[in-house]
């Protein structure tokens, strides 16, 4: 695949005259990235510039109940959510209190009911706790902090792991690339909508 | 601190680099005119510094926002709400919103490109309904500008025959997308006019720029050159006259005036240095946006001009207006589990609804046209936020995974934008206090929105609502309340400011006449929002093109028979 410099400058060069690829990469998005990771060893060799040792630990558990991984993509932290949440912690300082704040929060709940924190609880424990807050509509309002938390956890870990290179390879997102005459939607695109 | 004089005189020297500016230097330096540009930003060059086709994944933000950049980080216009070091106030009970581009091009880097003419009725509607007032010029007298600007930078569209939505030279217009049919469907059953969208994308080439690719990503800057934004159509060819001379980070304070009462340059900050400037010309041409021109006019005082320069008849600053707008959304379950297809398009949508209803029969004056949004656009920072308020209403795990999948461009968009009537409350003024880090007094504002933008903008959300449900959508916000202004955005946020240097036929009730002369200082002249008499139920744009290319030929003209 060519870089985005590579394909800018060969636009200009070209002018108007389209000769790249389209939509090679969908399919192989997952792949190639886990290649890309392990060779530079993402994961293991990153080193948190804000959640402590614990809040990394955690955030690492907690992402992949929420995004795992299933027969189509790898999960959330195949995808660097974590590495890309401690990121954007350093670029904003203003969101880290209510971010680490919650993660405070779930360890407390975990303790008051299990005592055990969230990453010592059993799967079963965990998945107590994620089911008062993960359903807004339904949950008992003593859970109000912890659902108004996780909605915008479960919301930027979304983000995180579906700008990853995996995530929109499995959306199938197929744009972002220069398309020489535009003919509209696909015909079944239009025919599903009745259009 | 000493002022440093530069021996030049230019023949003209324009302030501000967007629409209105960039289309005074084309003009005046294809004209012969030797030219000085001044920007209060730095330089952009789209061909170097556009961010086109970067993936999410290639930067720490995804496409977040950074401070110098509030739409996202590869959005083209650097600057914003709030600017550091340069404030502006509002006074007590009033809310506006100001965003200033701060690079050259201005803000005509990340716009919309939805560029509509004003009609022949938007040009006389005091004579309509009796509000506001008329402007001194008519559609026919602009009209052969707005032809040349169409020739000139390039727009897509399709003629019509519509009254007072004036036909132009059109390249073709894209094939709709699916959602937008599925919109247009809607639209027909409730006899609401839904046609091609007008934006200035070249869907064929045109003065050496190629067409459009259609990677749907206008705002970032087009590394091709495939739209409109003022450095690479305009700026750029001017300078290749060999006349123009661009300077940037000059943050004009004043106009300056000589013995005669005429303008005889301007003042500036050099952002660099700190140092003060100045800069000798034979015309002055303000084009800084309708706001940041009518500062400066306020805040050159002088014995001549004690109320600040072309403000004799008090009104620089008044008859402030912005676009109106109010937005709602819908999740449509027909769009659910969409087949994939490249969707992305132009950077704007394919169609869109302009004003549609004779106001005779409604409770409110003026009209607004809608932008629609929707599609399975490239996911970025936020990307499906509040997937709890979807059907299943949040979750984990595996069926949380499936839900993005599932809901993914399955919401579909409407946004009104309206037409604003001037009134006595909505105003800038120079603050009496406050200045900025160069020391220059800043604006304030006061703001107040009347129930003729109140009752249109119910109208917009009755619209909306009433198409949405037609498509079967799920609306989860509920209709806006008298009380909260039927959901009306604040005054300033939909950056259509206009109208604070009006022109007119009357020298006590205008500032500029109809060629956008100042009345008391025949060399100076407007070529931004300012000049504005109405807004219209259309994005200003195009108008500021044409105007300023009407009012640079009128300098041109004046200068050959030695006037200026």
């Amino acid at each position: 695949m060519l870089s985005r410099r590579e394909m800018v400058a060969a636009m200009a060069a070209a002018a108007g005259a389209f000769a790249l690829p389209t939509q090679a990469r969908a399919a192989e998005a997952s792949r190639d990235v886990t290649a890309a990771r392990m060779a530079r060893g993402v994961g293991a060799a990153y080193e948190p510039k804000v959640y402590t040792k614990h809040e990394w630990e955690t955030v690492r558990v907690l992402v992949d109940y929420i995004i795992p991984k299933d027969d189509r993509s790898g999960s959330a932290t195949d995808a660097a959510v974590p590495e890309f949440m401690d990121t954007m912690l350093h670029l904003e300082p203003g969101m880290r209190v209510a971010h680490r704040g919650g993660i405070a929060w779930l360890d407390h709940e975990c303790l008051r009911r299990f005592s055990k924190d969230f990453v010592s609880a059993s799967d079963a424990e965990r998945k107590l706790v994620l089911d008062d807050i993960a359903f807004p509509r339904t949950a008992k309002p003593e859970f109000s902090h912890g659902v108004a938390w996780f909605n915008s956890f479960r919301d930027f870990t979304a983000t995180g792991f579906f700008t990853s290179e995996i995530g929109v390879g499995d959306l199938g997102y197929v744009g972002n690339t220069p398309v020489a005459d535009w003919t509209g939607c696909t015909p079944e695109a239009y025919r599903r909508l009745g259009v | 601190m000493p002022i440093f004089k530069r021996r030049d005189v230019y023949d003209v020297v324009i302030v501000g680099s967007g629409a209105g500016g960039g289309m005074a230097a084309h003009e005046l330096t294809k004209a012969g005119a030797r030219v000085l540009l001044l920007e209060a930003g730095g330089m952009w060059d789209n061909s170097k510094d556009s961010s086109m086709l970067a993936w999410p994944w290639e930067t720490d933000r995804r496409g977040g926002s950074t401070p110098e950049r509030p739409f996202g980080e590869h959005d083209a216009c650097i600057g914003g709400w709030n600017i550091p070091g340069e404030p502006f106030t509002t006074a007590p009970g009033s809310r506006f919103s100001w965003w200033r581009g701060r690079m050259l091009g201005g803000r005509t880097n990340h716009w919309g490109r939805i560029s509509l003419r004003f009609g022949p009725d938007d040009f006389q509607r005091k004579s309509i309904d009796g509000l506001g007032d008329n402007w001194p010029i008519t559609y026919d007298e602009i009209k052969p500008y707005y032809d040349e600007v169409d020739k000139l930078v390039g727009i897509f569209g399709s003629n019509e025959g519509l009254r007072n939505h004036p036909d132009g030279h059109f390249l073709p217009a894209p094939a709709p997308r699916c959602w937008e049919r599925l919109v247009k469907k809607a639209a027909d059953r409730h006899a609401v006019t839904c046609i091609p969208s007008r934006l200035s994308i070249l869907t064929r080439p045109v003065n050496g720029r190629p067409a459009c690719h259609y990677c749907g990503q206008c705002n970032r800057g087009c590394a091709t050159n495939s739209n409109f934004s003022s450095p690479n159509v305009l700026i750029y060819p001017a300078q290749q006259t060999g006349r123009l001379t661009i300077r940037t980070d000059a943050m004009v304070r004043e106009v300056s005036v000589g013995k005669n009462g005429l303008a005889d340059g301007v003042l500036y900050i050099d952002k660099i240095t700190g140092q003060e400037e100045r800069v000798d010309a034979r015309v002055v041409v303000l084009a800084a946006s309708a706001c940041e021109s009518a500062r400066i006019m306020l805040n050159s005082k002088s014995s001549a001009f004690p109320q600040g320069i072309g403000n004799s008849s008090g009104v620089v600053g008044k008859y402030l207006t912005d676009t109106t707008g109010t937005d709602v959304g819908g999740f449509i379950p027909a769009l659910m589990d969409q087949p994939r297809h490249n969707c992305d398009g132009v950077g704007g949508a394919h169609l869109y609804m302009p004003w549609w209803v004779d106001n005779k029969k409604l409770d409110f004056p003026r009209g607004y046209h809608i932008e629609i949004w929707g599609g399975l656009g490239m996911p970025g920072y936020g990307f499906m936020g509040g997937i709890h308020n979807y059907p299943p209403g949040g979750g984990y795990g595996a069926s949380l995974k499936n839900d993005y999948r599932k809901y993914w461009g399955a919401t579909i968009g409407f946004s009104g934008r309206g037409e604003m009537i001037p009134n006595a409350d909505s105003y800038c003024e120079i603050d009496p206090r406050m200045v900025d880090q160069w020391g220059i007094p800043v604006l304030r504002f006061s703001w107040k929105w009347s129930d003729h933008e109140h009752l249109q903008v119910k109208h917009m959300q009755e619209t909306f609502r009433t198409l949405l449900a037609e498509m079967g959508a799920e609306v989860r916000s509920t209709m806006p309340t008298r009380e909260s202004g039927y959901g009306i955005a604040t005054g300033g946020s939909i950056i259509h400011e206009l109208g604070t240097v009006r022109m007119g036929n009357d020298p006590k009730t205008s500032a500029l006449d109809s060629n956008c002369t100042a009345w008391d200082c025949k060399n100076l002249f407007v070529a931004d929002g300012g000049p504005f008499v109405s807004q219209a139920d259309k994005n200003p744009t195009w108008t500021i093109l044409a105007l300023s290319m009407r009012t640079s030929r009128h300098i041109a003209a004046q200068r050959k028979a030695g006037k200026l």
